[in-house]
């Protein structure tokens, strides 16, 4: 057992620098997602017709072509086209419009389920499309939307460990090389799965975060800062808002 | 029209070649058939089974068992199937690359089908589980008989999504030497330094079979909601 854990130490540099590629392009596809939900998001959920049905197309397309082929599409097709990339950004690329593409979804029904009470306020109080999204509309939807954007980010994350084929050295390429000089459980399970599930962790912890504030921002429940302090406020006791 | 001419165009641009397109279709099509479909059909079954195996066990078992079962099930939920595919290619070389893939994918997907299972049998109205105790049933009969047909109702749809999703991830399959659809697709490039054509054939063939089944469960979903 002690030479097992020899050889992990030695190969822990460049184990920990599998884990900063796997952490960078989580960060870099994940942004992209985001980018392209709330986009996309939003025209599938807009009333006009001509914004509807070209994000309706390109969210169907994404969705249903898969992950992988999407990254040996980019990654084989786009060179032979004159469009050399980086394998990392390539990485980012199809992970984020595969993601952002399933993001879309969950903005467009966030932003669909928002009480239609809401709306006609907006209405009422004669305010501008831009001015209802940004202001009532969507941080009503986001508080709704961060359960379901946690899920794909934890998805997203586990689907980096595909990179290696792309010739990334992430976080699993390494594990190869351990096993070579320790075992097959002890790299892969014991080191690569409980690697990855404290990451998983750590994404939903940070997601749960974002669900707190949001819902603080709503004028529900308390304000992470409230939970967090060792003293609670005498609001944060009786569970009201400061 | 102006869709097939946008086409056309593209394919210029890309130096599509048909002759290729036509010699990689029947090689992809077979290995569709062969093993994509195969590997989904059987682990879809696996992970229903399981699934529903797992809901129970973190609803029916005693506390300390339930609450390990649920760590289990997030820990096999959270982590990558990439690297349980290699862990169990590896863990067990006496069984062969699909079996492995058959039996990781349905475990995998056991661990989603367990939340709808959960969310299914929550749905049931508590009257139900009232009515079994005003008739003194078995917790057996309970389940078989009141929970689990209505339960199922509620779930089949979330159960088909999963079914596809699954199917999105063989291609994951590669990581173990599989030879799915992508990897099919790529060997064919390999051998002819053509890569546009059997690649981009890959992403028609998923597309045209999610898309249609996805809509398929969309229209099962409305017939099955409790309220019409």
């Amino acid at each position: 057992m002690d030479d097992k854990f020899a050889a992990l130490g030695e190969a822990m540099p460049r184990l920990l620098d599998g884990v900063w590629v796997t952490v960078q392009l989580t960060a870099y596809g994940a942004a992209l997602a985001f980018v392209l939900s709330v986009i996309l998001g939003l025209a599938a959920a807009h009333p006009s017709k001509a914004a509807r049905v070209p994000a309706r197309i390109v969210i169907e397309f994404f969705r249903g072509t898969s992950l992988v082929v999407q990254l040996f599409w980019l990654f084989y097709v786009l060179p032979l086209l004159g469009v050399d990339l980086h394998p990392m950004v390539v990485g980012a690329l199809g992970l984020g419009l595969n993601y952002g593409a399933y993001g879309a979804e969950v903005v467009r029904g966030s932003i669909n389920s928002v009480p239609s009470g809401q709306w006609e306020a907006t209405t009422a109080l004669s305010l501008g499309p831009v001015q209802r999204m940004r202001r009532i509309i969507f941080p009503q939807a986001w508080a709704l939307m961060i359960p379901s954007l946690s899920n794909l980010l934890v998805h997203l994350m586990k689907g980096t460990a595909i990179v290696s084929f792309i010739t990334i050295a992430d976080f699993t390429y390494h594990l190869d090389q351990l096993k070579r000089v320790s075992d097959t459980f002890f790299a892969y399970a014991f080191v690569g799965l409980l690697t990855y599930f404290v990451i998983a962790l750590v994404l939903t912890f940070l997601m749960n975060a974002l669900e707190l504030q949001a819902k603080h921002k709503l004028g529900q429940g308390l304000s992470l800062r409230q939970i967090l302090s060792p003293a609670p406020t005498a609001a944060a006791r009786t569970g009201g808002t400061l | 029209m102006i869709p097939a001419a946008a086409a056309v165009s593209v394919a210029t641009a890309l130096d599509w070649n048909w002759e290729t397109t036509w010699e990689a279709l029947p090689i992809l099509l077979m290995q569709f058939l062969k093993v994509t479909l195969v590997v989904t059909v059987l682990s879809t079954i696996i992970a229903a089974v399981l699934g529903l195996f797992i809901a129970m066990a973190i609803r029916l078992a005693p506390r300390p068992v339930a609450i390990a079962v649920r760590w289990i099930a997030n820990f096999i939920r959270m982590t990558p199937i990439v690297v349980q595919l290699l862990f169990a290619y590896y863990a067990f070389l006496q069984l062969d690359a699909i079996t492995i893939g058959v039996i990781i994918f349905g475990i995998h997907y056991s661990t989603y089908m367990s939340e709808v299972y959960r969310a299914g049998i929550d749905s049931v109205p508590k009257g139900q589980w009232e009515a079994t105790t005003a008739l003194s049933m078995s917790t057996r009969r309970t389940w078989s008989a009141v929970i689990i047909p209505q339960a199922l109702r509620a779930t089949i749809p979330a159960l088909g999504n999963y079914g596809v999703s699954m199917f999105k991830d063989t291609p994951f399959l590669l990581v173990i030497g599989v030879v799915e659809l992508v990897n099919a697709g790529l060997i064919y490039g390999g051998n002819t330094y053509r890569y546009i054509e059997p690649l981009t054939l890959v992403g028609v063939i998923f597309l045209l079979a999610s898309y249609p089944t996805s809509l398929l469960i969309g229209r099962l979903e409305k017939r099955l909601a409790f309220n019409t």
